[in-house]
C-alpha cells in the first residue's frame, strides 16, 4: 500500500507538470485554433531564465520563478504580436508551421546562450523530503503539486470572473460575434500566448529544480504533455488538467510496478505509456474525455 | 447621424458586392433596408462596423461617417466605443456561456461599472424573459429568447445607433410582433435604428424611411409610407400580384419572371 501511494505521489508531481504544459496548449488552441508546437521551447526558455535569475543574479528563488514566468509571458506575447499577427486570416496549418519554426529557433538560441552542460538551479527544495506515515515526499514534488493547484485555480477563476477571461471565452466560441461586441481579438490572442508561455515557464522551472537538473532536452517534456492534451480534449482546460494528471499517474505507476508486471517489456517502458494512452484514446474517443465532439455536415 | 456615401466593397479582391451605395440614417429615426438575398445588406452592415476583414472584404471607395467623423474601415472595437452596436444575422449569441455572461460580454468596451449596471437593469426591464433565465446557458434558450438576448447584448454597449440584421428571421409571427414592438421601444428611448429585413411589412410599418437594395446599389428609396404603397414593392415583397390575369394558372408560365429594377 505504501509503495502504491508513493507511486501515486510521484505520478501526481509528474502529472502536474504535464497539466501545466497541456493547459498552455489548450489556451492557445481554444482562442486561436492553433496547436503551438513551440510550447516545449518556451518551457526550456522559462527554465533557463529562472536559472539565470536564481544562480547568476542571485535573486531569491521565489522571485526568480515569478520573474521567469513574467519574462516568458512577455516573449510569448511579443512573438504573437510581431509574427503571428501578420498571419491572422491565414489557414491554421500555416500558423502551426510557424510555431514549429519558433521551436527550431528557440532551441539553438538557448544552447548558444547557456550551452549544453547540465546545470543545477539554486533552489531551496533540493532533495529534501518529508516523511508522512511511511511515505517519503520530496519537497520539490510537494511544491510542484501545490503551485500547479494554485495556478490552475487562479486560471479558472480568471476565466470565470474577470471581464478579460469572459472575452477570451467569447472569442473562443465565436470570434466574429466577439469582435462585434468590441472585444479586441488581438488582445485576446496576445493574452493567450502570454498565459501559455507563463504556464510553460512555471512547468520548466519546477522541473529544472528536480533531480534531473537543467539541460536543453528539458523541452521534450512538452511531447509527453501532448498526449495529456489529446486525452483531456483539445478544447477543454479542465480536461487538460485531468489528462495531465492521468498521464502522469499512468507513467509513474508503470515505472513503479515495472519489475513485477512489465519486466517482459524491458526497462523504461513507462516512457511510452503516455503515447500508448494517446493512441487508445484517439481510437475510441478522438475528441478526448472532455472535448467537444466535432459535428460536421458532409 | 450615420451617413454612408458611395461605398464600394470588394470581397477577395474580385467580387464587387457594394457598388457605390449611399444611405443616410437621421438621428433618432428608424431606417429600413430591404433587399433580396445577396443584395449586399449584411455586407453594408459589416462595412459600417468594421467586420469585413474576417471575410476578406475591403472598402475600396467611399466613406462611412458617424456624426460627421469618418469611421471608414476603423477597428471594430473603436466603432463599438463610438456608439454603433450590431445584432448579427442568425443571432450569434455565445451559446456555451450563461445569459448573464452574454450580456456582460456585450458591455466589454465600457469601463464604468455603475453605467454597466444601469444598462443591465434597462435590458432586463426591456426583456423580462431574460431576467428569469439569467443563470441559464444561452444555447438552451428558445429562438425568440435568443433573439432577445442578442438584442439585449448589443444594448449593453449603450449604442446611439443600433444595427439590426434580420431580427425576425425564423421567428413565429407573434414573436415577430414582439421584436417589432421592442425595436420601437428602443428607438423611443433615444437610439437610432438601421433595420435590415426581409419581412418588408414589419420593417416598413415602423420605419420612417426605407431603402431597397439590389445587387449592391440603392434602387429605390423614400419615406416608408410611400414605399408601402408602391406597386413594385408590393409585388416584390408583400406578395401582392399587380396584374390580375396572372391568377389564372393556365396563363402562368412554367417559370416566374424575375423582375428587377436594374439590368
Amino acid at each position: 500500500m505504501t509503495a502504491f501511494l508513493q507511486n501515486c505521489f510521484a505520478g501526481l508531481a509528474l502529472g502536474s507538470t504535464y497539466a501545466l504544459v497541456a493547459l498552455g496548449f489548450v489556451v492557445i488552441y481554444k482562442s486561436t485554433g492553433v496547436i503551438n508546437f513551440a510550447q516545449g521551447g518556451l518551457l526550456a526558455l522559462g527554465a533557463y531564465l529562472g536559472y539565470t535569475f536564481s544562480n547568476n543574479l542571485a535573486i531569491a528563488f521565489a522571485v526568480a520563478i515569478v520573474l521567469a514566468c513574467v519574462s516568458a509571458a512577455v516573449v510569448g506575447a511579443a512573438f504573437e504580436r510581431i509574427v503571428l499577427r501578420r498571419m491572422v486570416g491565414q489557414p491554421p496549418f500555416a500558423v502551426i508551421m510557424i510555431t514549429i519554426g519558433l521551436l527550431f529557433v528557440l532551441e539553438p538560441l538557448i544552447t548558444s546562450i547557456w550551452g549544453f552542460d547540465n546545470k543545477q538551479v539554486d533552489n531551496p527544495w533540493n532533495i529534501q523530503t518529508v516523511g508522512v506515515g511511511g511515505l517519503v515526499l520530496g519537497v520539490r514534488d510537494l511544491w510542484t503539486i501545490g503551485l500547479t493547484a494554485a495556478v490552475v485555480i487562479g486560471f479558472f477563476a480568471f476565466f470565470r470572473y474577470t471581464s478579460l477571461g469572459l472575452a477570451m471565452r467569447a472569442t473562443a466560441f465565436d470570434p466574429e460575434a466577439a469582435l462585434a461586441q468590441g472585444i479586441s481579438a488581438r488582445r485576446v490572442y496576445a493574452v493567450s500566448w502570454a498565459i501559455a508561455a507563463a504556464l510553460a515557464a512555471l512547468a520548466g522551472i519546477t522541473l529544472a529544480a528536480g533531480p534531473g537538473g537543467l539541460q536543453p532536452s528539458i523541452s521534450f517534456i512538452a511531447l509527453a504533455a501532448f498526449p495529456a492534451m489529446i486525452l483531456g480534449g483539445l478544447d477543454s482546460p479542465g480536461g487538460a488538467v485531468a489528462g495531465g494528471l492521468i498521464i502522469g499517474l499512468a507513467e509513474a505507476l508503470t515505472r513503479g510496478y515495472q519489475d513485477q508486471l512489465f519486466s517482459w517489456a524491458g526497462d523504461n517502458v513507462s516512457v511510452i505509456v503516455p503515447y500508448l494512452v494517446m493512441i487508445v484514446i484517439l481510437l475510441i474517443r478522438p475528441y478526448g474525455l472532455a472535448g467537444t465532439k466535432d459535428v460536421r455536415r458532409i | 447621424m450615420l451617413s454612408v456615401s458611395n461605398l464600394e466593397v470588394v470581397y477577395d479582391d474580385v467580387v464587387l458586392v457594394l457598388r457605390g451605395l449611399s444611405i443616410e440614417v437621421p438621428s433618432g429615426s428608424i431606417v429600413a433596408l430591404l433587399g433580396a438575398n445577396g443584395a449586399g445588406k449584411t455586407t453594408l452592415l459589416r462595412a459600417i462596423t468594421g467586420l469585413l476583414a474576417p471575410h476578406r472584404g475591403k472598402i475600396t471607395k467611399g466613406s462611412v461617417r458617424l456624426r460627421g467623423d469618418a469611421i471608414t474601415g476603423e477597428d471594430p472595437a473603436r466603432i463599438v466605443r463610438r456608439g454603433i452596436a450590431q445584432v448579427m444575422e442568425g443571432r450569434r449569441i455565445f451559446a456555451e456561456i450563461t445569459v448573464d455572461e452574454n450580456l456582460r460580454a456585450g458591455a466589454f468596451t465600457r469601463r464604468s461599472r455603475a453605467e454597466v449596471r444601469d444598462s443591465y437593469a434597462r435590458v432586463l426591464d426591456l426583456f423580462p424573459v431574460l431576467a428569469s433565465r439569467r443563470k441559464a446557458i444561452a444555447g438552451y434558450l428558445s429562438g425568440g429568447e435568443q433573439q432577445m438576448l442578442a438584442i439585449g447584448r448589443a444594448l449593453m454597449a449603450s449604442p446611439s445607433l443600433l444595427l439590426l440584421d434580420e431580427p425576425s428571421l425564423g421567428l413565429a409571427p407573434k414573436l415577430v410582433e414582439q421584436v417589432r414592438d421592442i425595436v420601437v421601444q428602443i428607438n423611443e428611448q433615444g437610439t437610432s435604428v438601421l433595420l435590415v429585413e426581409q419581412n418588408a411589412v414589419m420593417a416598413l410599418s415602423i420605419a420612417s424611411y426605407g431603402y431597397v437594395l439590389e445587387t449592391g446599389k440603392v434602387v429605390r428609396d423614400g419615406p416608408a409610407r410611400q414605399l408601402l404603397d408602391d406597386e413594385d414593392i408590393r409585388e416584390f415583397y408583400l406578395g401582392a400580384s399587380s396584374d390580375s390575369e396572372r391568377r389564372s394558372f393556365a396563363e402562368v408560365k412554367g417559370y416566374r419572371r424575375k423582375k428587377r429594377w436594374s439590368t
